[in-house]
C-alpha cells in the first residue's frame, strides 16, 4: 500500500484534459443514492476524476467534489483544501475511487457547507483523525490517505456523498442548520 | 407571581427586541426563557417572563409595537412547568427532500405514537429543498429499532431522506 502515490498526485497524471460539469442540488434523487464501485483504470472513471477536479477548480471555495454531485452515481470524488484556514495535514489535490473510511477518532463539531446544499451549512462532528483507504484514478493500487482536521472533514463529507448521505443528515441538532450568510 | 407567555411576530427591523424587551423591565417583568428568531424575514419571538402585573397589562404595554400595523402581539398567562427535563434517551430526526404538503405531519405523528416527545423542531425551506432537525426523547420502554423502521418507511412513501439517530451528549 502506497503512502506517499496521494501527495505526489496530480490531474495532470489523468493525461486528458477535464470538463466542468453541471453541479446539481439537493432534493435532487441522485444524492441520496449510494454510489456504485468503479473500476478505477476505466477510462471513463479517468475521464470523470479529471472532469470533477476540473468542475472544482471553477468553483469558489469548493475543497471537494463528489460525481454523484455532477450527477453520476459513482465511488469516485476528489478534494484539494491547500489554503483553508482549517488545515494541518493535506495530501493536496487528489481523486479517490471506492475508499471507505478504515480508522477514525477524535469527533469534533465543525461548520459544514456543501455546492449541493447551497444556502444552507450545518454544524456536524466529524473525526478529526483518520485514515482512509482508495484507489487512484489509473491505477489499481490501493492507497491509504491518513490526515486530520480539515482535510479528514472534507474526505468524509465527500465519502458520504458516495453513500448517498448529505451533511444535513449528520447535523448534530434542532438548532444545526444555518442559512448561509458568507457565498465564495 | 404571574408566569406570562408572550409572542411578537412581524416584519423584521432594526429595534423590535429592545423596545420590547426595555417595555418589560419597565413593568418589572423579568424576561426569563426565550427564543428569538428570523424565520423568512419575519422576526418571530417567544418569551416566557415572570412579573407582578397582569398578562393584559403586558399587551397594553407592548400594543405600541403594533401601531404601524407590521408586528402582531400577544401576552397570556400560563401555568408553572417544571423545566427539569426528564430522564429519557435523546435522538436526532434529520429529514431532507422536496417540499410537500404533510412531511411535518406524517413524521411527528409516528415518533408521537411510539411515545417520543419532541423538545426542539426546526424546518427550513430553501428553494425546493426542504429540511427538517429535531429533537426527540424516547421514554425508556420505547422501541427505538420499531421507530426507526416507520420513520424510514414514511420518508420512502413521502419521497424524502429520513435519519433517526441517538444524539450526541457533550459532556465535558
Amino acid at each position: 500500500m502506497s503512502l506517499s502515490a496521494v501527495s505526489g498526485w496530480s490531474e495532470t497524471d489523468l493525461g486528458v484534459d477535464g470538463r466542468v460539469l453541471e453541479v446539481v442540488r439537493a432534493p435532487a434523487p441522485v444524492l441520496s443514492t449510494p454510489s456504485a464501485k468503479v473500476d478505477p483504470t476505466d477510462a471513463r472513471v479517468v475521464q470523470l476524476a479529471a472532469d470533477l477536479v476540473a468542475t472544482m477548480r471553477v468553483s469558489p471555495g469548493c475543497v471537494g467534489l463528489a460525481a454523484s454531485q455532477v450527477g453520476i452515481a459513482q465511488h469516485v470524488f476528489c478534494v484539494d483544501v491547500v489554503g483553508h484556514p482549517k488545515i494541518r495535514t493535506t495530501h493536496g489535490t487528489f481523486v479517490l475511487c471506492n475508499a471507505r473510511v478504515v480508522e477514525a477518532s477524535r469527533r469534533e463539531k465543525g461548520r459544514e457547507g456543501c455546492m449541493s446544499v447551497p444556502d444552507l451549512t450545518g454544524d456536524v462532528k466529524r473525526a478529526t483523525r483518520l485514515a482512509v483507504v482508495g484507489q487512484l484514478p489509473g491505477s489499481e493500487e490501493e492507497v491509504m490517505v491518513e490526515t486530520d482536521a480539515f482535510e479528514a472533514r472534507a474526505l468524509q463529507h465527500e465519502i458520504d456523498h458516495c453513500e448517498g448521505f448529505l451533511f444535513l443528515d449528520r447535523v448534530a441538532g434542532a438548532h444545526a442548520i444555518y442559512p448561509r450568510k458568507t457565498y465564495m | 407571581m404571574s408566569h406570562i407567555a408572550i409572542t411578537v411576530i412581524g416584519h423584521d427591523r432594526p429595534g423590535i427586541i429592545a423596545e420590547t424587551t426595555s417595555t418589560l423591565a419597565e413593568l418589572g417583568v423579568n424576561l426569563e426563557d426565550s427564543t428569538m428568531t428570523r424565520l423568512r424575514g419575519h422576526f418571530a419571538m417567544m418569551l416566557l417572563c415572570t412579573g407582578e402585573v397582569s398578562a393584559a397589562r403586558v399587551e397594553d404595554a407592548l400594543a405600541g409595537l403594533t401601531a404601524d400595523g407590521t408586528l402582531q402581539v400577544s401576552a397570556r398567562e400560563v401555568a408553572v412547568e417544571d423545566p427539569a427535563v426528564a430522564s429519557a434517551r435523546p435522538y436526532i430526526l434529520t429529514v431532507h427532500g422536496g417540499d410537500r404538503l404533510g412531511i411535518v405531519a406524517a413524521l411527528t405523528r409516528a415518533v408521537a405514537g411510539a411515545g417520543g416527545n419532541i423538545t426542539d423542531l426546526t424546518t427550513r425551506l430553501s428553494g425546493e429543498l426542504y429540511v427538517v432537525a429535531a429533537e426527540v426523547d424516547l421514554p425508556a420502554g420505547a422501541d427505538e429499532a420499531v421507530l426507526t423502521a416507520e420513520l424510514a418507511r414514511i420518508g420512502r412513501d413521502l419521497e424524502v431522506d429520513v435519519s433517526f439517530r441517538p444524539q450526541e451528549t457533550d459532556v465535558l
